[in-house]
């Protein structure tokens, strides 16, 4: 920061930047030194206003980020001491936190960066419910308000406000640790980390046109989850899956008409996919495949990178596709993989092949209740011009689709059979 | 921190040479985890047909045959432990022969500062 910089720019917006780029790094940090994330939390809002006052007076100091911890911390013993006056538990904390002083000048780089690890592995803990992963991750990591997660879960502020406490109690009465879990836990917890990143950005991408925009934001921070998670701790399934993210994200123009109405895969304009997304979500699988370390979310960024790959829908390569479902099958098993796979068998081979496998999951029982398996089936019917089986198949997923646009677009469908008939 | 290690599950799940082995097994765990400082107490239960529910109302006593709630799955035995995060108490929980054909509840203890010391 330049002197003349600090004299022609209000304090007040030099600090809002900092906060913006530094706020989460110094919060991760002050729960290690702390122990208690409500305490950072005070903390980090302390030290933050102490700067406002203190850089306009002194001028912005060399290592923010230090000052910052340094500061949070001292702010955070005036606060015990102020909470020992009501409080009789907590004298050997506060001799605890004045006896260690922080050395700002030879502070670890390393184990700073470490605190943010630390915040998502805690965050994601499989000891806490999936929902208490989701806002604990948005709040604590991304720095997203109670309010904006409520909004954007479409949950009522204070259920979601009840869920971060009780989630933050559990962490502190359960003992669960703040640390980056030891090397044979960490591929189960990474996945966790990564289901948590993925649920966020699915909960954006599969957006109602309504909340659309709140939504889209959400996706956003999946996106942005995954690049730091990269940065702090390179995996192949990380790379997978934020290419998997960045791929679904450039179609995200073309999925949806202006009015909202859905847009299925080969009606989309091809025009409007995002292709630096494309690009760099292509490059990422490929990064990800020569390792030979990936999993399912690897597979699934590979089949839509091929699609992002075709001109149009006539030049998709479908064989590669079924392929890549067929290895998708053997690392990772479910029913919707095989019933995308009967999709992909149905461009390759035509209708026919693709009825017998969707048919077959739908006979052992199997994704009876998921309306994509039932208006899959439907599709492949009209095709086949058995516009009855057709119709059936449209009402069932009717009854069973839960987002707007997906409804219009299967009533649409229902009424495109009446002028078959 | 201290952690209380419940075990969970169906009586008839193990036979009785299986409930042999278990014991077995289960007392060496207490003994590893003894020589590792991490050991506070251990005991299996005996079946829910030989419980006994008490409660107090308005003062007076009442009796009743029978555990708490009749559920399939059963309290058979419990770990107390000292361990220094939920990830250390999880991992033992892991080592709990029954952790196999049952559920392990991790408990935190709640740790009264009055409370008298060891039984001698």
């Amino acid at each position: 920061m330049s002197m003349s910089e600090a004299a022609t720019r209000p304090m007040g917006e030099i600090v809002e930047d900092v906060y913006r780029a530094e706020s989460r790094r110094v919060f991760a940090t002050l729960i290690r030194l702390l122990g208690d994330f409500d305490l950072a939390e005070d903390a980090l809002h302390d030290a933050f206003a102490a700067a406002v006052e203190q850089w306009s007076r002194d001028g912005v100091p060399a290592n923010p980020r230090a000052w910052l911890v340094s500061t949070g911390r001292f702010r955070a013993i005036d606060i015990i001491r102020r909470r020992n006056r009501f409080d009789a538990s907590l004298p050997v904390l506060a001799e605890q936190q004045g006896t260690e002083t922080i050395d700002v000048i030879d502070w670890d780089e390393d184990e700073i960066e470490d605190d943010r690890l630390r915040l998502i592995f805690t965050c994601c803990h499989p000891a806490l419910s999936p929902d208490a992963r989701v806002a604990l991750t948005l709040r604590e990591m991304c720095g997203l308000t109670t309010e904006e997660i409520a909004r954007a879960f479409l949950t009522p502020p204070p259920t979601l406000a009840q869920r971060i406490v009780r989630a933050k109690a559990k962490i502190k009465n359960a003992g669960i640790p703040y640390q980056v879990p030891s090397h044979n836990e960490l591929p189960d917890r990474l996945d966790a980390v990564l289901q948590v990143i993925y649920l966020v950005f699915n909960e954006g991408y599969s957006a109602s046109s309504g909340e659309s925009l709140t939504r889209a934001d959400l996706s956003g921070e999946a996106i942005r989850l995954a690049r730091l998670l990269i940065q702090l701790l390179p995996d192949a399934e990380t790379m997978g899956l934020l290419a998997l993210m960045l791929l679904h994200e450039s179609r995200r123009d073309a999925r949806s008409s202006a009015d909202g109405d859905l847009v299925l895969l080969e009606d989309q304009d091809r025009s409007l996919w995002n292709r630096d997304q494309i690009a760099e979500g292509t490059a990422l699988v490929e990064r990800a495949l020569v390792t030979r370390q990936f999993g399912p979310y690897t597979l699934q960024a590979a089949i839509s990178a091929v699609h992002a790959g075709a001109q149009n829908p006539a030049a998709t390569d479908w064989a590669e596709i079924v392929g890549l479902y067929d290895v998708l099958a053997d690392a990772d098993p479910s029913p919707v993989i095989e019933l995308n796979r009967a999709v992909a068998v149905a461009m390759r081979d035509g209708p026919e092949a693709g009825l017998a496998s969707i048919d077959a999951i739908l006979d052992r029982g199997d994704l009876a209740d998921y309306h994509l398996a039932h208006s899959a089936r439907a599709e492949l019917c009209r095709r086949l011009g058995r516009t009855a089986d057709a119709r059936t198949s449209y009402e069932r997923a009717l009854e069973l689709a839960q987002q707007e646009p997906e409804r219009r677009f299967l009533k649409r469908r229902l009424a495109e059979l009446d002028t078959l008939t | 921190m201290k952690y209380m290690l419940l075990i969970y599950g169906a009586e008839d799940a193990i036979d009785d040479n299986e409930r042999e082995a278990c014991y077995g097994k289960s007392s060496q765990l207490a003994h590893d985890l003894k020589a590792s400082g991490q050991y506070l107490g251990a005991s299996p239960l005996h079946s829910v047909s030989t419980a006994t529910s008490v409660r107090v109302r308005s003062g007076k006593r009442m009796v009743t045959d029978g555990p708490f709630a009749e559920t399939r799955e059963q309290l058979g035995g419990y770990y107390v432990i000292d361990a220094t995060d939920l990830d250390e108490a999880i991992g033992i929980a892991e080592r709990i022969p029954g952790a196999a054909w049952g559920t392990i509840e991790v408990r935190p203890i709640v740790e009264l500062p009055n409370l008298p010391t060891d039984a001698t």
